[in-house]
């Protein structure tokens, strides 16, 4: 297995199963230093999506705390595990991740937005390393995906695609077909990751367009689906650390096996700063420089 | 044409294992050869094509080189944005394929005309966009995009057309003169190939000479080709496509540029949808696209200038 061998951490392999590489410590302070990014770059670039991006910091951060076998120096093998964001507006987080686990050096995190910069508003694969797709058009990321895994099925490699999604982005038809597609096609080898964070760009989920009952549907769909609070370190890196190579969910029942997984992540938009929590308004509006204060020191206090 | 293309991409789907095969439910009678050869790197997507084109952006992401397939405009306008933004904004190595280009599927009605296409995909970054004009163009043309690295649009016609080429080096950007003659220049692309050829040999009992070139690859723009057809100084474009943005606007751009003073007219569909049902031929009469008309066109056109090349009408105009 091409996790055990890309190991950084030193567990003790169990045997029949894959070690754990997945660091809670780590994700912890990645989660503070990507939320510390984002208000910053929000700030600086005076631009929308921060609420967004905060709702994905936890998820994003456990991803790149031994989740997703990539690093910097594999950041171009065949063997890597491919990681899509498929709400690209939520791009300053996964900069700022990737930063934070040296793809690119930090300081490039300060042209966000800028003349000239590849950091583009949304995410952007060209000239940045770590950024498997470009994306920003909502309902692309899960097809591309399922193109991905397919490959790998095809060509006999163990990597694994994962795929985090808007809820809002849920309304894309698209969506529905890409996941059709993957259950015909035992994709178990991609994850689709929902960031419910049940606020889309006019109102709530339930007022735009309702998705409940959400886990259902992704199952009526032949999906082996986990809800899971998204801002849960621990609980996050349990499940999704637990969606093996082309395996299944582990705790998940043998019917279980083949499926493509759903992980369902209840989160809060705007987690972590106060007055952005559960506001639309943070769908849009960028931190003043006293906003920014506010929200950094309760990142640098609550974490 | 569509024949040929499978059998091109038969032959380079044997030559190359990374070529897949991805239908949106679509290719009865003609896909299944491929299906039985290549099992591992056939999928019927089902009826999803924005789907199909993810997948198959996706797919290239991981080294692939795959054929989308559908027909008229379903593997095209349907998913017009996971192409620009999956496939072209990748640079992935992606072919779309639509069988129907034009009106061949008549009396299906505009649902299944694919009239617009050729204008809304050139402007695409990134996308080589090719419509040949008969079997052995379409064959050699499904092998060139096969080796080309990098995203291709492929118009093809239905089945049956008749050939105009009995051998053929086909290069992608590269037109093709099919017929010289110096008095007027027909540039046609995809399947009014034929149609462009015998307007030319009617256009002979009126004496004229007309040179016809095969424009098979919209984009790039061969301009060197339309250079060559402006010495005639009088140029005709033919083309089953819509008067705005195919072929005509192209070559159009290129003779503005050039400050191109001759006779210059764009044989195209009218900027409408077909009113009624009726065979390809039908409706390509209703719009002036058969031979016959096409000769009145011309020959109205040139009236009684009776055209000897640039000279005449250098002369005409001093």
């Amino acid at each position: 297995m091409m996790h055990a061998e890309a190991g950084t951490l030193n567990v003790p392999p169990v045997e029949g199963q894959t070690p754990s590489r997945f660091d809670a410590g780590a994700a912890r302070e990645l989660a503070r230093e990507i939320r510390a990014a984002v208000v910053s770059m929000t700030h600086r670039a005076g631009c929308s999506h921060a609420g967004s991006s905060l709702s994905a910091a936890d998820i994003l951060a456990v991803l790149y705390s031994g989740i997703l076998d990539v690093t910097p120096a594999t950041v171009d093998s065949p063997r890597r595990d491919r990681f899509i964001l498929s709400k690209g507006h939520a791009c300053a987080a996964l900069y700022a991740a990737l930063a934070g686990r040296g793809f690119f050096p930090k300081k490039l995190l300060d042209e966000f937005y800028q003349d000239g910069s590849p950091l583009m508003g949304h995410a952007t694969h060209k000239g940045v390393p770590g950024i498997e797709v470009s994306a920003g058009s909502l309902g692309h990321g899960l097809s591309i995906g399922c193109g991905l895994a397919l490959a790998a099925k095809r060509d006999a490699m163990a990597y694994r695609v994962f795929v985090l999604l808007s809820d809002g982005e849920c309304d894309e038809g698209s969506v529905w077909e890409a996941a059709l597609f993957a259950a015909h096609h035992a994709l178990d080898n991609l994850i689709a990751i929902v960031d419910y964070n049940k606020i889309q760009s006019l109102g709530t989920v339930d007022e735009v367009l309702r998705l409940e009952p959400f886990a259902e549907k992704w199952r009526a769909f032949g999906w082996s689906v986990t809800e899971v609070d998204g801002h849960n370190l621990g609980a996050l890196g349990e499940v999704l650390d637990a969606v093996d190579g082309c395996r299944r969910i582990v705790e998940a029942a043998a019917p279980e096996a083949g499926k493509p997984a759903c992980v369902v992540a209840h989160t809060v938009k705007g987690k972590g700063v106060s007055f952005m929590e559960n506001a639309l308004l943070w769908h849009y509006r960028a931190p003043d420089a006293a906003e920014l204060n506010r929200a950094l020191s309760e990142i640098g206090s609550s974490r | 044409m569509r024949d040929a293309f499978f059998r091109g991409l038969l032959r380079a789907a044997a030559n190359d294992k990374r070529i897949f095969f991805l239908t949106a439910d679509l290719g009865f009678g003609a896909a299944e050869e491929f299906r039985q050869h290549f099992p591992e790197r056939f999928i019927n997507v089902g009826v999803a094509e924005q789907n199909m084109t993810g997948v198959a952006a996706g797919l290239a992401l991981a080294g692939k080189t795959v054929f989308t397939y559908s027909i008229a405009n379903f593997p095209t306008l349907r998913c017009l944005e996971q192409i620009r933004a999956d496939v072209c904004c990748h640079n992935a190595n992606v072919k779309i394929v639509a069988v129907g280009g034009g009106l061949a599927y008549g009396a299906l009605g505009p649902s299944h005309h694919a009239t617009e296409d050729l204008a809304v995909l050139r402007a695409l970054p990134h996308l080589t966009v090719v419509a040949p004009g008969d079997p052995l163009e379409a064959e050699q043309a499904t092998a060139a995009i096969a080796a080309h690295d990098g995203p291709c649009y492929l118009r093809l016609g239905r089945a049956g057309e008749p050939a105009v080429h009995h051998s053929l080096r086909f290069t992608l950007g590269r037109a093709v003169a099919v017929r010289r003659g110096g008095d007027v220049s027909l540039i046609a692309t995809g399947a009014m190939l034929p149609v462009a050829v015998q307007t030319a040999d009617q256009l002979l009992n009126d004496g004229i000479e007309a040179g016809v070139w095969s424009m098979h690859t919209l984009k790039p723009l061969d301009s060197e080709a339309v250079l060559q057809a402006a010495r005639s100084g009088a140029v005709f474009t033919v083309e089953e496509h819509s008067i705005i943005g195919g072929l005509g606007s192209a070559v159009a751009e290129v003779l503005a540029e050039a400050a191109f003073s001759g006779v210059f007219r764009r044989i195209a569909l009218p900027d409408r949808f077909a009113p009624c049902a009726g065979s390809a031929e039908y409706l390509r009469r209703l719009s002036g696209l058969d031979a016959g008309s096409i000769r009145e066109r011309i020959r109205g056109e040139i009236g009684s200038r009776r055209p000897k090349g640039v000279a005449v009408e250098a002369a005409a105009r001093g």
